[in-house]
């Protein structure tokens, strides 16, 4: 696959000893707007190595959609506005570069899919022309050799005779195979992060686990690193090494997939993954987290999840927790932590 | 459920004999002909006992939604009866329909677009009242919808606020009183916690439980997420395209199906539990749901099951108890397989 990337014009760069493949460091994003200033993110820190899958977990609006597209540089400058933070690709900070330069990552270093395929393409051009753009424009290619090209991808993501389907509208795919009509754009120009945006959320069980099994593939038969923005505890644990749950803007817990579900450190977790329905707590009371999450432009002082937690103290409501390091690369942000895990509350 | 031996069966408190809804396929403006049609639900019959929770599942284009609207009488069937305490549903005169609608009530999936935005809480949930006036007369139409709303877990206080003023739970939770209003006695919930985040979808879970047991209601409970159907369903019904093709307590779908649909479905939900990866029985299927315009003969999963035969073809096996368990099930093949974790 490494033949398409010596097309780039970037060259081979120097990617600092130790750095991980993408980073994202103590980020904060605020939105400004009539109202008031949403803060949405509050220091976000996280990171991806390749190959890997991080899942981001958060209910909705918590800041994990809003993570990835600073990322990617697509934020809506204004109302939105990065605050502070960096977020380095291969040691270099995204947010330092100038436009110009950020475009040559976008699509080639990180690429991403979105949960609505249909409103992502384009209605009144031809599948084969979307996934052939990127590669004419950005990577000089001709007409033929692009066309060529898209129906491998189209191949790579097991659309059924692809050579046929080149030509069909959005409109004549189901939304499974729109989905991968994405993927294959994304996948376009090698990109070493592939960001996915809640990508099966729309799409029907079955279709569900077909297009998971795909990322997981594409995954290891590509050596990307992804990350799965999600509010679907299931599929985190289906596909992801490590888990990073978000709320109100912070990471509160960040584990391997294994621990988290084995034992929580932080309450929001634990509250999420016993609120699952599952086989013993049929005919049961389901557990529940009270409340609402809160309002982005008053959260609440402290622990932004103390009103709603059941074992808040009085410095939960005073005092912004730290974000406590577990070991073997677990943190939480719980005055507690060790206690929630430990299941002593 | 165990009631199973038990001879004596009440009337169900709605029967469903066979129903059909062909939505026609036209072509031409001014000769209109029809030159095909929309099978949305063909063939479809099932009971709802009093007290009890009948859970249909089922992707996108099975036919559960149709179905919703024909057991409302929102849909006028293409063939086939439906039996509410007995009475058929579609041969009421305007004044049995009208108790009907009492009877019969809905929650619906987007609480978003469900509620009128320039109405207030208040208003929505006591509209009904102005049709059936007996229900609560003039004079205690405002107490009766605080109650409604207490009944919900809302303030009463906030009676005057308009939906926008409410979150996601906190609508589906006003659609809900609407549905309580006229003391109904089966509720249609038709994806009612599908829109809501995980923390909010479990308050609403519970508290259809609470009401159901408070008021014993019945519910058709219709959804694609299958743990949420397993906790709250007495009995399950599995849809694929327009057809139940297993039917049973929710013990005997989860622990013991046996066609291949409901074992890929099965099959195909996240656990969980990461360490169940290794586990799981993974059948994947290809492809998706054909066109409900032009179903496949015989067996209409036989495109995407990997048991089909030449007799899956020919012939459409019927929804009844199999040999492999003792529940209905419309597979040729049926057998038992394990699949959830």
């Amino acid at each position: 696959m490494t033949d398409h990337r010596t097309a780039d014009v970037s060259l081979q760069r120097d990617v600092p000893k130790g750095a991980h493949l993408l980073e994202v460091k103590d980020l904060f994003v605020e939105f400004r707007t009539r109202d008031g200033v949403a803060k949405v993110i509050n220091g976000v820190s996280y990171y991806l190595d390749q190959g890997e899958a991080l899942a981001v977990l958060g209910e909705s609006g918590s800041g994990k959609s809003v993570t990835a597209q600073a990322i990617m540089g697509i934020l809506d400058i204004p109302p939105g506005h990065i605050a502070s933070g960096e977020i380095l690709f291969e040691g270099r900070d995204l947010l330092k570069m100038s436009e110009g330069e950020r475009r040559g990552t976008r699509g080639r270093d990180i690429a991403m899919i979105f949960q609505d395929a249909l409103s992502a393409l384009n209605p009144v051009y031809k599948v084969g022309y979307q996934i052939s753009e990127t590669m004419r424009r950005r990577m000089d290619m001709s007409k033929d050799a692009a066309m060529k090209r898209a129906i491998e991808l189209m191949d790579l993501v097991r659309i059924p005779a692809a050579k046929q389907r080149v030509n069909d509208y959005p409109h004549q795919f189901s939304g499974g195979m729109r989905q991968r009509v994405m993927i294959a754009m994304a996948l376009a120009m090698n990109p070493k992060v592939l960001i996915a945006d809640e990508p099966t959320t729309a799409l029907d069980v079955t279709v569900q686990a077909q297009i998971m099994d795909l990322l997981a593939d594409l995954r290891r038969d590509l050596n990307m690193g992804v990350i799965l923005i999600t509010h679907d505890l299931g599929v985190v644990a289906d596909v992801a090494d490590r888990i990073a749950v978000m709320y109100a803007g912070r990471i509160v817990e960040h584990a391997d997939v294994h621990a988290i579900y084995k034992a929580p450190a932080h309450p929001y977790t634990k509250g999420l993954l016993e609120s699952i329905p599952r086989l013993d707590t049929k005919g049961t009371e389901l557990a529940t987290i009270k409340g609402l999450p809160p309002n982005l432009m008053r959260i609440p002082d402290g622990c932004s999840f103390n009103p709603r937690c059941q074992y808040a103290q009085e410095i939960c409501r005073t005092t912004v927790p730290p974000n406590k390091d577990l070991g073997g690369g677990r943190t939480s942000r719980c005055h507690f932590a060790e206690e929630v895990l430990n299941g002593d509350v | 459920m165990a009631m199973s031996d038990a001879p004596i069966r009440a009337e169900p408190i709605i029967r469903v004999d066979n129903l059909v809804k062909h939505f026609p396929i036209t072509r031409g403006i001014v000769f209109q002909k029809q030159i095909g049609a929309v099978r949305a639900v063909d063939g479809v019959s099932f009971e709802l006992q009093k007290g009890e929770t009948l859970g249909v599942v089922g992707e996108s284009g099975c036919g559960k939604s149709t179905l919703a609207k024909l057991l409302m009488n929102l849909e006028k069937p293409t063939s086939g009866k439906a039996f509410f305490e007995g009475r058929d549903m579609f041969a009421m005169s305007a004044g049995e329909l009208r108790r009907l609608r009492r009877d019969i009530q809905m929650v619906m999936q987007d609480p978003y677009t469900s509620l009128n935005p320039r109405m207030t809480v208040g208003d929505i949930i006591s509209e009904p009242f102005e049709i059936h006036t007996d229900v609560a007369p003039k004079g205690s139409r405002e107490q009766r919808t605080r109650e409604l709303l207490d009944y919900v877990g809302l303030n009463p206080e906030h009676i005057n606020r308009y939906p926008h003023q409410f979150s996601g739970g906190q609508r589906q939770r006003i659609g809900i009183a609407r549905a309580l209003a006229l003391k109904p006695k089966v509720i249609v919930c038709d994806e009612p916690v599908s829109a809501l985040d995980v923390s909010i979808q479990a308050q609403v879970i519970n508290l259809l439980e609470q009401l159901q047991n408070e008021f014993d209601l019945s519910y058709i409970f219709i959804a694609h997420d299958l743990s949420v159907v397993r906790h709250i369903s007495d009995r399950v019904a599995v849809m694929y395209l327009g057809r139940i093709v297993e039917i049973g307590t929710e013990d005997e779908i989860y622990e013991r199906p046996t066609h291949p649909y409901t074992q890929a479905l099965l099959s195909a939900v996240p656990v969980p539990d990461p360490d169940a990866r290794a586990a799981r029985d993974v059948i994947r299927l290809e492809g998706d749901v054909p066109s409900p315009a032009d179903p496949p003969s015989g067996c209409r999963f036989r495109t995407r099951c990997w048991k089909a035969q030449a007799l899956c073809a020919e012939e459409d096996p019927p929804l009844v108890p199999r040999e492999a368990d003792p529940h209905p099930s419309a597979c040729h093949f049926a057998e038992l397989r394990h699949v959830v974790a």
